[in-house]
């Protein structure tokens, strides 16, 4: 029982790294209507950028706020750059922008930082949380985070005017549109704020994967698998979509002998099929009732 | 009666085919005018050329200003509601959510909250459901939220495209009973694109008629409707 116990906390702190993403992930499929394959470099590069602030010598606090401010701005300019211009273009060409961004981010962060692996702070500590040694402050204090994030966007998207002006733009741009709605900063927010959710998530994954330039490949992929599996429409579902991942995957690898290290991501995934053949929208997602 | 919209020489198109062909229109403040033709006439182009969604050629005056070729965003902005065909419900939000983000434009929050109710006023059937996704309505209560949305921006002319389109008959007349108050009381002058002439001819005051992108007769209502050749050669009644 202990070990079962052990295994769910376990679960939880790893999933908190993939609700973070899958969070991130949602954030920017409700602005665009796809998913940002390049998601995971500029969570990755907003890290860098942290840690270089740090290495200057920048207060941890300080360094936090001002990459969020610097990822929000940048995710901005890279909607009006690169995005704006091919708004109308087939989703396989913003597919090839996106991997595009992901290989430049990538090699770029890897030309200015190179690819040694650099240990990154957490500012919670790493000591055993409550003592037990069933989870680390570190992680305590990542599910914590996630879990504000969650609550502060719920809060902007149910009682902001700007919020709902994003849900209106997204939902229906030509209507949103008549509505005197800006739609093209709408997305540009968006982007920002992905890009802000995933600095964050960054700097968060990173004191536990450590940093370089591939830190986030498989992650990303964890990332996606949680949002789909709670929901590309709901942050909440995506974030219970990531904690399930990680705990699917840790019981997975220590209660099917079989599965060992090795294969306890496929079991996760092959759940993840499953529940989406019986849901199609995720757990919580919501389908779109019309009447027609 | 003063003007609000003038066009003149209005062409629109469409990548490279060419839809509208030189339109004049005029329409007075205050009033309703209807544009009425035969499906491909272009009624819904003159409309979306005038709020400002598909490329056009020609001079566009909204209350004076030239708005021709300028984003749809700031047309909306200087009091031109758009009601779209297919009524542009945001159907995943709520009936309350769509009202508000009609009011998108405006910062005054007490005066958008008076706004609602006064909408939920003419709309009950719209109070009793506010909290219902919009995706659920029936057509006629979706329309009636388009009209409803549109009113939240305040505007001085709503263009509103084939509003009848698939209604019954007793929602229909509901409907437009609305809009003539809407139009007396709220001071809203109105463009109404129609495909039931009779209906549209007896609601507006002035009509034009288009066939294939081109003017065809202009007139007060009451003329257009008497006139036997252009109601049996057109209007088709």
């Amino acid at each position: 029982m202990e070990l079962f116990a052990h295994q769910i906390l376990a679960g939880l702190a790893t999933g908190g790294i993939y609700a973070c993403m899958a969070l991130a992930v949602v954030m920017i499929y409700q602005a665009i209507d796809h998913l940002n394959f390049a998601q995971g470099e500029m969570a990755m590069f907003s890290t860098f950028i942290a840690w270089q602030l740090i290495q200057w010598g920048m207060p941890y606090w300080l360094a936090f706020a001002l990459t969020i401010v610097i990822s929000f701005a940048a995710g901005v300019v890279i909607e009006r750059v690169v995005l704006r211009p091919i708004q109308d273009a087939p989703v396989l060409s913003h597919v090839v922008a996106f991997i595009a961004l992901l290989a430049v981010l990538n090699s770029a962060a890897g030309f200015i930082w190179d690819y040694t692996i650099k240990s990154f702070p957490s500012p919670f500590g790493a000591g055993p949380f409550l003592g037990q040694g069933l989870m680390s402050k570190h992680d305590a204090g990542m599910i914590a985070m996630t879990l504000a994030m969650l609550v502060l966007l719920y809060l902007f998207f149910r009682h902001t005017r700007i919020g709902l002006a994003m849900r209106a733009a997204a939902a229906n741009p030509e209507s949103a549109r008549l509505a005197g709605i800006r739609v093209g900063w709408m997305t540009a927010l968006g982007w920002g704020m992905a890009a802000a959710i995933g600095s964050v998530a960054g700097m968060l994954i990173a004191p536990v994967v450590f940093l370089e330039p591939n830190m986030m490949l498989s992650i990303l992929l964890y990332g996606f698998a949680g949002a789909v599996v709670g929901g590309l429409t709901s942050p909440g579902g995506a974030v219970i979509g990531g904690f399930s991942v990680g705990i699917i995957e840790n019981l997975a690898g220590t209660y099917i002998p079989v599965v060992g290290r090795e294969m306890k991501l496929s079991i996760a995934l092959c759940i993840i099929v499953a529940v989406l053949c019986v849901r199609p929208s995720g757990l919580f997602g919501r389908p779109i009732v019309t009447r027609v | 009666m003063s003007r609000l919209l003038e066009a003149r020489g209005l062409c629109a198109f469409y990548g490279a085919t060419q839809v509208l062909f030189g339109l004049d229109l005029s329409i007075g403040e205050g009033g309703i005018t209807t544009l009425l033709g035969a499906n491909g006439a272009g009624k819904t182009t003159t409309l979306r050329s005038l709020s400002g969604m598909c490329r056009t050629n020609g001079e566009i005056q909204f209350a004076g200003r030239p708005i021709a070729g300028r984003a749809t965003e700031d047309i909306v902005r200087l009091g031109i509601a758009h009601v779209p065909q297919g009524r542009g419900t945001f159907s995943r939000q709520t009936v309350q959510e769509n009202l508000e983000i009609g009011a998108m434009t405006r910062r005054d929050r007490k005066a958008i909250a008076t706004d609602v109710e006064r909408v939920y006023v003419y709309f009950p059937r719209l109070k009793e459901r506010h909290r219902q996704q919009a995706g659920t309505l029936s057509g006629g209560e979706q329309q009636m939220l388009a009209v409803g949305r549109a009113m939240m921006l305040r505007p001085k002319l709503m263009l509103l495209d084939e509003p009848s389109f698939g209604l019954a008959p007793l929602i229909v007349e509901e409907l437009f009973g609305i809009l003539r108050t809407l139009n007396r009381t709220e001071k809203v002058s109105m463009l109404l694109v129609e495909q039931n002439a009779a209906l549209a001819l007896d609601l507006a005051d002035d009509a034009y008629l288009i066939e294939t992108g081109r003017l065809v007769t202009t007139g007060p209502a009451r003329q257009l409707r008497d006139d036997e050749n252009i109601r049996r050669s057109y209007l088709g009644y």
